[in-house]
C-alpha cells in the first residue's frame, strides 16, 4: 500500500482532514499504515541535491569519529551511555546513510530514522558546542526531520500539529474569535481586582504587540490575564492582534517548512498591519525560536530579522523591573530555594543567558537562588524539547529523558523551579509527576503578579 | 627513481594538495546559503567575521573551551598529535633544505632534538588514539576501516621518517618510502577526511558566524565556547 488514508505524504490542509486524523486515537491506524508507506526515493534524492549544501555535507564528511559529542548529549547519558545514543552515530546512521545511498532507503530504515530524529534528539544543539569541528548534529536532525516529513514519516501528533498551523495558523484549533474572546473574558474576570484592566485589540502604532502560545488560550487562560495585569501595571501602551497572534510553530518540530513559512508570515503580516514599535512574545522557548530566530529566514528576509524588533517576555519583564515600571514588594519576594531552567531555544540559540537572572535578582530574596549545573548556554535540554513532550509513541523514551533534569534540579536543592518556557515547564511538571521529587514549578508571570506593588491607579477601590 | 619521486611526483602531489584544497575551501564558502543554513552571512559581515575568528581561536587554544576542559585526556592527545603533525613537516631542517632547493625559499626551522621529540610524540599519541578508539564504546561504534586508513596515511611519513633518521637498515630505502608516503598524504588531503586540515577552519568559521550573527551575536552575546 503506497499511501495510507492517514499516513501519507500529503500535509493536512483542511479542517475535515484534521478531524479525521484526530479521530484515529493515538494514531493506531496511522502507525499501522506507516509500515506500508512507500518511499519516493527520487524525490528524496532530488530534495537532498537541492537543499543539502556544503555546510551539512562537510559536517557529514569531516566528522572525525572522535566521540567527543557523546558526553554532551543528555539522551546518551541517561540511556546508560548506550553507544547508539552518541550524536555522531545517530546522525551518521540516519542522514549520513541516506546521503551515502543517494536516497535509496526502505520503509524500515525510514521508521528507524523517524525514531532517531524524534526520540533520540530534541534538537537542543548542545552537541554542536562540544564538537571540535563545530558540527551541530541538532541542526542536521532538524534538516532530517524535513526530509522525513516530506516522505510521510512523522509522528502522528506532529502531523496534526503542522496541520493545525496550516488550517488555523495556530498549534491548536483556536480561531481568531476564540482568541480575542478568551483574552477579553479573562480580563473581565480580573477587572474587579485590577481596576481599569483592559485588553486593547488591533490598536495601531502601539508600543507593544503581544503574541502568545495557543495553549494559553485553550488550557491556561490565566496566563493571558497575568500578561494583561503586568502590561497594565507597567503602564504600557500595548495591544493584541486578532490575526497573527500565535507565536509558536509545531510545524518547526515536524519539519514542515512550508507550514513554518505560512505560520510566521501570518505573524509578520500582523506586525506590518499594526506597526507596533516592538513585539513581545510570551514565556515560550520554541515560539521565540520560530518567530524571532528562524522565522525571518523562512519568510525570506535576508537580514535575518523580523519586520519589527521582537523580544522575549523575559526581556520585557527585566526591562520593566529595571526601569521601575513594575515594582516588587520586597516582603513578598521568593524565600524558598529556587533555581532557573535555561531554555535551549532562546538561551543557547539566541544568547538570552543573563536576562532571566536579572529578573531573579529582583524577585528572589538574596541567598535563595541556586544555579543549576551546567547552566546558561551549556544547560541541558529539559528532556522534552523539540516536540518530544507531545509524542505519545515515544513517551517511555521521553520519561527516561527527564532524568537528567531531575538530577540537575535535585543537586541544586531547590524547591521551586522557574521555567520561562512552555516546553520546559511541561517537562518539569511531568518529571515531578513521574519521579515525585517534591518540587514546584512556575512561569515568571504568576510569581511577579503575586509580589507586585500595585500602582495607585490599579488599587481596588475601598 | 629518486629523481622522479622528488621531482615530478613532488610537484604533482604538492599541486594537487594545494589546488585541491583551495578549490574545496572556495566551494565550501560558495556553498553556504543564507536561506538554507538560516544564517544572514552577508547582512552582517563584520559580526560574522568576529564570530568566525573567535570560534576558531578558542578551539585551537589548548583547554580553551568547555569541550577541551571536559575531556582533558583527549585534549592532551589532540594537541600533542597536531602540534607534531604540523610542526615537523613544516619546520624540519631537512624539509626546508629540500624546499629551498625546490622552491628557492624556506621556512623557519626547529632543531633536531625538538623534531625527534615531536615525531615520537606523533607516533605515541597516534597509538593512544588507536587504543582510545578500541577501548571506548562511544568511539568504537563510530570507528570503521576508513578511520584506520586515515591514521595509517598520517602515520606513515612519521614512521618512515624516523626509520630513515635512525638509519635502521637501509637509509635510502626508508628515505624513498618516507618521500612516497609524504606524497600519498599530500594527494589524500583534498579527497579524504584529511581535508579537515583546511575544512576544520571553514566549518568552525561557519558555526562561529552562526553564533556571531544569529544565535545571540546580534544581541551582543559573546558565545562561551
Amino acid at each position: 500500500m503506497p499511501e495510507g488514508i492517514f499516513c501519507n505524504k500529503k500535509p493536512i490542509e483542511t479542517q475535515e482532514e484534521l478531524t479525521a486524523l484526530l479521530g484515529d486515537t493515538s494514531g493506531t491506524q496511522y502507525y499501522k499504515e506507516m509500515k506500508e508507506l512507500d518511499i519516493d526515493t527520487k524525490l528524496l534524492w532530488t530534495t537532498i541535491q537541492n537543499t543539502c549544501k556544503s555546510r551539512i555535507r562537510t559536517w557529514l564528511e569531516i566528522c572525525a569519529h572522535c566521540g567527543m559529542c557523546a558526553d554532551s548529549c543528555f539522551l546518551y547519558l541517561v540511556n546508560d551511555r548506550d553507544p547508539k545514543q552518541v550524536p555522531a552515530y545517530k546522525i551518521q546512521s540516519t542522514l549520513g546513510e541516506i546521503v551515502k545511498r543517494k536516497g535509496n532507503v526502505d520503509n524500515e530504515f525510514m521508521r528507524m530514522a523517524m525514531e532517531t530524529a524524534w526520540a533520540k534528539c530534541t534538537c537542543c544543539n548542545r552537541c554542536g558546542i562540544y564538537c571540535p569541528h563545530g558540527i551541530d548534529v541538532g541542526i542536521m536532525f532538524g534538516y532530517l526531520r524535513g526530509l522525513l516529513y516530506q516522505q510521510g514519516f512523522v509522528p502522528w501528533e506532529l502531523k496534526i500539529g503542522a496541520g493545525m498551523h496550516r488550517v488555523y495558523r495556530a498549534q491548536m484549533d483556536v480561531s481568531e474569535e476564540e482568541f480575542v474572546e478568551t483574552f477579553q473574558w479573562m480580563v473581565e474576570e480580573n477587572e474587579e481586582e485590577y481596576p481599569g484592566l483592559t485588553v486593547p485589540v488591533d490598536v495601531e502604532n502601539a508600543d507593544i504587540m503581544y503574541t502568545v502560545n495557543a495553549r494559553e488560550v485553550k488550557h491556561y487562560p490565566e496566563d493571558l490575564a497575568e500578561a494583561a495585569i503586568l502590561f497594565h501595571a507597567a503602564g504600557e501602551n500595548w495591544t493584541i492582534t486578532s490575526k497573527g497572534w500565535e507565536q509558536t510553530s509545531l510545524a518547526m518540530f515536524a519539519g514542515d517548512w512550508a507550514a513554518c513559512k505560512m505560520q510566521v508570515e501570518n505573524v509578520y503580516a500582523a506586525m506590518e498591519r499594526l506597526k507596533p514599535k516592538r513585539m513581545v512574545g510570551t514565556e515560550c522557548g520554541h515560539a521565540h525560536r520560530a518567530t524571532v530566530v528562524e522565522g525571518p529566514y523562512w519568510a525570506g528576509r535576508q537580514d535575518g530579522r523580523p519586520p519589527v524588533e521582537c523580544i522575549h517576555y523575559i526581556e520585557w519583564l527585566a526591562e520593566a523591573l529595571r526601569e521601575g515600571k513594575l515594582k516588587i514588594d520586597p516582603e513578598r519576594r521568593i524565600k524558598v530555594p529556587v533555581t532557573l531552567q535555561d531554555s535551549c531555544n532562546y538561551v543557547r540559540n539566541h544568547g538570552l543567558r543573563e536576562v532571566a537572572r536579572e529578573i531573579l535578582s529582583y524577585i528572589v530574596e538574596p541567598g535563595y537562588y541556586r544555579e543549576m549545573s551546567p547552566n546558561r548556554e551549556h544547560n541541558f535540554c529539559c528532556g522534552g524539547g523539540g516536540g518530544f513532550n507531545g509524542i505519545g509513541l515515544f513517551r517511555p523514551q521521553r520519561n527516561k529523558g527527564l532524568i537528567t533534569k531531575r538530577d540537575q534540579i535535585l543537586a541544586t536543592g531547590a524547591e521551586l523551579v522557574i521555567a520561562p518556557c512552555h516546553n520546559c515547564w511541561d517537562a518539569i511538571r511531568d518529571l515531578e509527576e513521574e519521579f515525585e521529587i517534591g518540587i514546584k514549578w512556575s512561569f515568571l508571570k504568576p510569581l511577579v503578579v503575586s509580589m507586585l506593588e500595585l500602582p495607585d491607579h490599579m488599587k481596588p477601590e475601598e | 627513481m629518486y629523481e622522479f619521486i622528488t621531482g615530478f611526483m613532488f610537484w604533482l602531489a604538492l599541486g594537487v594538495c594545494l589546488i585541491g584544497m583551495a578549490v574545496r575551501t572556495i566551494l565550501y564558502f560558495k556553498g553556504l546559503r543564507w536561506n538554507l543554513d538560516r544564517v544572514a552571512y552577508r547582512a552582517y559581515p563584520a559580526r560574522g567575521f568576529k564570530g568566525a575568528i573567535r570560534s576558531i581561536y578558542k578551539w585551537i587554544l589548548p583547554f580553551g573551551t568547555h569541550g577541551w576542559r571536559k575531556q582533558p585526556f583527549m585534549a592532551v592527545l589532540f594537541f600533542s598529535f597536531h602540534i607534531g603533525a604540523v610542526f615537523v613537516p613544516l619546520f624540519l631542517l631537512a624539509h626546508n633544505l629540500f624546499l629551498k632547493e625546490k622552491l628557492g625559499f624556506s621556512l623557519i626551522t626547529i632543531n633536531g632534538g625538538v623534531a625527534d621529540f615531536l615525531s615520537w610524540l606523533v607516533i605515541i599519541t597516534l597509538i593512544l588514539i588507536i587504543l582510545r578508539r578500541l577501548a571506548l564504546p562511544e568511539v568504537r561504534i563510530l570507528t570503521n576501516w576508513y578511520d584506520y586508513l586515515i591514521i595509517l596515511i598520517s602515520a606513515a611519513p612519521f614512521i618512515t621518517g624516523l626509520l630513515a633518521r635512525y638509519e635502521v637498515g637501509n637509509y635510502s630505502f626508508w628515505l624513498l618510502a618516507h618521500i612516497i608516503s609524504g606524497e600519498i598524504l599530500l594527494f589524500a588531503i583534498p579527497f579524504t577526511k584529511l581535508s579537515h586540515i583546511f575544512l576544520f577552519f571553514a566549518s568552525r568559521a561557519q558555526l562561529g558566524m552562526d553564533y556571531g550573527i544569529k544565535r545571540g551575536g546580534l544581541r551582543g552575546t559573546v558565545m562561551d565556547w
